[in-house]
């Protein structure tokens, strides 16, 4: 039997299985399917300061082997989340959660971080810096390694737990993004979010979506997520979090070879709810396979 | 929600280009007419959402109307099985009824009626029901709806056949305690502008997951924000919220 733990910003993980947020929601959905404990860990939907309901629908859009989403971050605002969602969640998620912040300002990243922080459920804190779909936010403090350095230290300097740096693919350099977030104190780095993209509607000949644009996910983007992994891998210490596409054991150790300490997985789980239960079953199979016998072992490995 | 492999006992078709299709496997989650299946085809990365028409043990029927690459896939199997979320959705609440409710299919709408219509005259209400389409080649489960015992008026956009125009020239005509509605969004809200009762009304919104988890259908109310997967699709008329 093939050893599945990770330690993860020195929290040990059974396993380096992460469904990513917004494909989870706040995780008592899918405790509904199975118990969720069995994850290593999973990463809520993202959280803004104040309440937000989002874009206009459509907001999805079906692709070749992946999907669009423009949902816009919506969540109930870090105090109802806190209030409401955390509590329920305890009731099904006995491990550290990991707590997915965003914002549209520098203050709204670090006020929504410490608030978090402040939670004994929360293990580690995803700060998106990468959301393709809001404007005024997310994703442009992601694409300006200046911009991204000062969102990490300002929520370093209000936290005392690991705080990952979640990318976006949408940029020249993802390499001197990821450099700029650890040089300023980022325990960690996740990646890849979504990738721009769009669909047109034959019939009406407008957009699918109706923010137009929106975060293309799934299987297609996999090898683009792989690569950008293992760059950011060969120019950073801290751990990296992979993801994009993943939807089985075998992508998973791919993306561990490519330098990736954990495993996020998104959009597979909307399609097939029990995807992560069903990777963890996995892997032990899949490793032996592979004449693999621990996990950490292999982060990295292909050089 | 439960995910189940589903065996396709029949699949033919009611029209031109409406499906019905007779499934087996467990139905144990599906706890209310309204409520709705997501289905999984090979080749196509997201489910398809599709509403329960009956259930009986374990056998389950789904009407469709092929209008893309899914259904047209759907369409064309004839054995095989297929994977399915079921209990999806909030389904229809029956409870508030009153003694004659009328139950207003348009197209696809017509589906869920059926087994909303089966459940309220079980429960010894009369039920009025009224089927809208375009045309008269277009009408399907008229039949199936008097079988049931209902009281069953049928109109069509043409007058090629039934009573011609829409279903709430058809409503105006009727006395009722409640309605229950399902059909394009232009028909739901004629139906809510036309009703003298409460009731309530079945939305249709492009979905990612079907569950709840995405937000991709999310919805404005008077009671706050609602996943149509999830808290609908089914809304009460008080709480709508119309976008245009």
């Amino acid at each position: 039997m093939g050893e599945l733990s990770v330690n993860l910003c020195g929290i040990q993980l059974d396993n380096p299985i992460i469904p990513a947020s917004g494909t989870f929601g706040y995780g008592y959905e899918y405790a509904e399917l199975f118990d969720i404990n069995c994850l290593g860990t999973f990463s809520f939907k993202g959280t803004t300061k104040d309440p937000r309901f989002g874009n206009p629908t459509p907001r999805i859009a079906e692709c070749t082997a992946g999907m669009i989403n423009a949902v816009g971050l919506q969540n109930p605002g870090v105090e109802q989340v806190i209030q409401t969602e955390l509590p329920k969640l305890k009731a099904c998620f006995q491990k550290p959660v990991m707590a997915n912040v965003s914002g549209f300002s520098v203050e709204d990243y670090a006020y929504t971080c410490r608030m978090l922080d402040a939670q004994e459920q929360v293990g580690w804190l995803e700060v998106n810096i990468s959301c393709p779909n809001v404007h005024g936010g997310g994703m442009s403090f992601g694409t300006d390694p200046k911009a991204a350095a000062e969102v990490t230290k300002a929520v370093k300097s209000v936290t005392t737990k690991p705080v990952i740096m979640k990318l976006t693919p949408n940029v020249t350099d993802i390499v001197t993004i990821a450099k700029a977030c650890a040089d300023a104190g980022a325990d960690g780095i996740s990646l890849i979010n979504t990738m721009l993209g769009m669909r047109i509607d034959l019939r009406t000949k407008k957009p699918v979506i109706a923010n137009k644009m929106g975060g293309f996910s799934g299987p297609a983007i996999f090898p683009v997520a792989l690569r950008m992994v293992y760059q950011v891998a060969q120019a950073v210490d801290v751990p990296i979090i992979g993801m994009g596409g993943v939807s089985s054991a075998e992508d998973v150790l791919e993306m561990m070879l490519a330098g990736a300490t954990a495993v996020e997985v998104g959009a597979a789980n909307l399609v097939d709810p029990l995807i992560c239960p069903k990777i963890i079953e996995d892997l032990p199979n899949v490793m032996k396979k592979y004449n693999i016998q621990s996990l950490q072992e292999i982060i990295g490995g292909a050089k | 929600m439960k995910q189940g492999i589903f065996e396709i006992v029949e699949n033919l078709p009611l029209t031109e280009n409406v499906y019905k299709m007779t499934l087996r496997g467990d139905t144990s989650a599906i706890t209310a007419p309204g409520q709705f299946v997501n289905i999984k085809l090979d080749g196509l990365y997201l489910r398809r959402p599709i509403s329960v028409c009956d259930l009986q043990g374990d056998f389950l029927t789904i009407i469709y109307k092929v209008v893309g690459k899914g259904t047209a896939q759907l369409s064309e199997m004839r054995t095989g099985t297929l994977d399915l979320l079921t209990g999806l959705g909030n389904g229809y609440d029956l409870a508030k009824s009153g003694a004659s409710p009328v139950l207003l299919g348009g197209g696809v709408g017509v589906p869920p009626m059926y087994l909303l219509c089966k459940t309220l005259l079980a429960q010894g209400k009369s039920v009025q029901v009224i089927l809208g389409f375009n045309t008269k080649n277009e009408v399907f489960f008229e039949q199936e709806f008097k079988d049931l015992g209902a009281n069953v008026t049928v109109t069509t956009v043409d007058g090629t056949y039934g009573l011609k125009g829409f279903v709430t020239d058809a409503l105006a005509g009727c006395d009722y305690s409640y309605f229950y509605t399902c059909g394009p969004e232009p028909m739901l809200k004629a139906v809510y502008r036309a009703s003298r009762t409460s009731g309530q009304l079945s939305f249709e919104k492009r979905m990612g997951c079907g569950f709840g988890a995405c937000m991709g259908c999310s919805c404005k109310t008077v009671t706050g924000y609602k996943r149509i997967c999830k808290e609908g699709p089914v809304l009460q008329k008080e709480e709508i919220l119309w976008e245009s």
